[in-house]
């Protein structure tokens, strides 16, 4: 366990202190800076460890929220429901992960935006499915009352998470991290030296895809309705991106402040600047591309932590 | 009657979806950048006739001269400014930006212009040919042959301008190019230009035949992936090949399927391109 990924825990188990300080608001925040962390970690999985422009996020969000949907729909239990969508998605994405990720470069990154496409053009037009357009609704799990509901949702998302950045940290100790790490690098040569390097991009896209599914899962549970526009948004693939981007790319620790500073940031100017926040966010999209292309983890002084692993 | 109706509407369209993914192309094939803020250049170019109609009663052929000069300075200027920044930056970098850039230029317009779908409105109506039991409308064929028109014009210059055999220089390889002596950044620069100006006078066409509406520019863009991908990058023969499959997949199948498939069909079937033959139909190292 090295010190970096020790900080990353300590920071996940400080937002565990949520509820302590604030009401329903603060819950909200905390449940997204929750999911968009999960968003984010896992994207750096086959973004950052394996160095593939993935933009398949909001497809596997929108399949897993809309799986769990129809689970709850037809009265399985919550938990069951979102462990089968975590399932579903994995499989789903290593299956497809093994086609689409013979592409590289700009090929894959095409490939993956219209996976987004082709998913919610599927759910709007199976009508007897998924409602289709006018969205599906999905019935209330306790009724305990408003801040009950929104602690267990909050506690939810944590819990997956830690599971997430849990899972994540053992990748990028294991053997499969490593073989992410050569395929990055350079793929013909790990192809060479007998790198099953197929195998490892299906795994990396699957582990990519099914927390993200689970997250997808947890949030239909949470708002109680979804439509194919709002979970298949295709910002919801970009955010991961411009978190790990802001946060640096590769390090599980850097992803995650990334994206707790991006929600700061995007609750910032929602709030002030309504008309405009998708320009505003353009803006910052383009400010840290140009002034800070290796993220937040490099304005480091070097005093707490080594050198980033991945960046 | 019906196969030789789908068949007419499926050439009409096709040339269209050449026109718009012309410059994305072009781009897409000489800088190595894909460029999502096209969709909103041909959201912006529709609005510019819609505005040089509605209100300086200028007439959408003029508005086609006065938008490809403007969109091409605009353009120019802002791949010297901002693009040629990071341009040697991995993919995810330039596509990221060129994401924020749309957002920037899309929630402008939405601002300015309100989500409202609006249409332009000619007035006398063109009105529409029919030739036995095949309908056409009079706009829709002139807006194709204006398509057609525009994408001959950069044949021509690709072909045969001093320009344009740089800008194919720098496609086929830059580090030769730059060795004969072509000033890469510039030919970049005049690229990116080319295809703004391309996106620009395919928005003044579409405002003819299509509403407009700011929410219209990620259809666009999804078009003109679909056609890059299925005729292969960077040739006008390419996008025009893409454009006509394209248009004649949609037809057909809304036709044999129903109209909610068609946008289904065209990304599985690009999703199958990419896999299968990603160089595209007519896929070549360079131009013709």
């Amino acid at each position: 366990m090295t010190r970096v990924n020790l900080a990353l825990l300590i920071l996940i188990a400080c937002v565990a202190s949520l509820p302590l300080f604030g009401g329903a608001y603060a819950l909200r925040i905390g449940t997204i800076a929750c999911m968009y962390a999960i968003f984010a970690l896992s994207w750096n999985v086959v973004g950052g460890f394996a160095g593939y422009p993935s933009f398949a996020t909001a497809a596997f969000f929108g399949f897993g929220a809309y799986a769990t949907g129809i689970l709850l729909n037809k009265s399985v239990p919550l938990s069951v429901a979102v462990i089968g969508s975590l399932v579903m998605c994995f499989l789903l994405a290593a299956a497809l992960g093994a086609v689409l990720l013979r592409l590289r470069g700009h090929y894959f990154a095409i490939a993956s935006l219209s996976l987004v496409e082709v998913f919610r053009e599927l759910v709007n037009n199976a009508t007897d499915l998924t409602g289709g357009g006018m969205g599906l609704n999905i019935p209330l799990a306790s009724g305990s009352g408003i801040l009950a509901d929104a602690t267990f949702f909050f506690y939810a998302m944590w819990g997956l998470l830690l599971i997430t950045a849990v899972v994540v940290i053992i990748v990028s100790a294991s053997k499969l991290g490593f073989g992410l790490n050569c395929i990055r690098q350079n793929e013909t040569a790990s192809d060479m030296v007998g790198l099953n390097s197929t195998l490892y991009k299906s795994v990396a896209f699957g582990l990519s895809a099914c927390f993200v599914g689970a997250a997808g899962g947890i949030y239909a549970a949470w708002v109680h309705y979804i439509d194919p526009s709002d979970v298949f948004d295709i910002l919801y693939s970009v955010k991961p991106i411009v978190m790990a981007l802001m946060g640096g790319l590769g390090s599980p620790l850097g992803v995650v402040c990334g994206a707790f500073v991006y929600l700061g940031l995007e609750e910032v100017v929602w709030r002030n600047y309504i008309q405009i926040h998708s320009g505003v966010l353009g803006v910052l999209i383009i400010m840290l591309l140009l002034f800070l292309p290796h993220g937040l983890i490099s304005l480091r002084s070097g005093m707490f932590w080594r050198k980033a692993k991945h960046v | 009657m019906l196969a030789v109706q789908v068949l007419i509407n499926a050439l009409v369209l096709g040339c269209l979806y050449a026109c718009i993914a012309i410059g994305f192309s072009l781009v897409w094939g000489v800088l190595n950048v894909i460029n999502l803020i096209h969709g909103s250049f041909i959201v912006l170019g529709a609005y510019l006739a819609w505005g040089a109609y509605q209100w300086l009663a200028i007439s959408p052929w003029y508005a086609l001269v006065i938008a490809a000069p403007l969109f091409f300075v605009f353009g120019y200027l802002l791949q010297r400014l901002l693009l040629n920044r990071v341009i040697t930056a991995p993919v995810l970098v330039t596509l990221t930006l060129t994401f924020g850039l749309d957002l920037i230029l899309n929630n402008a317009m939405i601002y300015y212009f309100k989500a409202d779908y609006r249409k332009l409105t000619l007035s006398p109506p063109t009105g529409s040919i029919s030739l036995f039991d095949v309908v056409v409308p009079v706009d829709r064929l002139i807006a194709t042959a204006s398509a057609l028109v525009l994408t001959g014009l950069l044949y021509l210059l690709l072909r045969r301008s001093k320009v344009g055999r740089a800008i194919v220089a720098v496609r086929l390889d830059r580090d030769a190019a730059v060795l004969m002596g072509v000033d890469v950044k510039s030919i970049y620069a005049i690229a990116f230009g080319l295809g703004a100006a391309l996106a620009g006078c395919a928005g003044v066409l579409m405002a003819l035949i299509f509403p407009i509406s700011p929410l219209t520019s990620s259809a666009y863009l999804g078009k003109a992936f679909v056609v890059c991908v299925l005729g292969g990058l960077g040739s006008v023969s390419g996008a025009l090949a893409g454009g006509l499959l394209l248009a004649l997949v949609e037809g057909v199948g809304s036709t044999l399927i129903g109209p909610a498939h068609a946008t289904t069909l065209s990304f599985v079937l690009l999703i199958i391109f990419l896999v299968v033959r990603p160089q595209g139909l007519l896929g070549r190292k360079g131009f013709e």
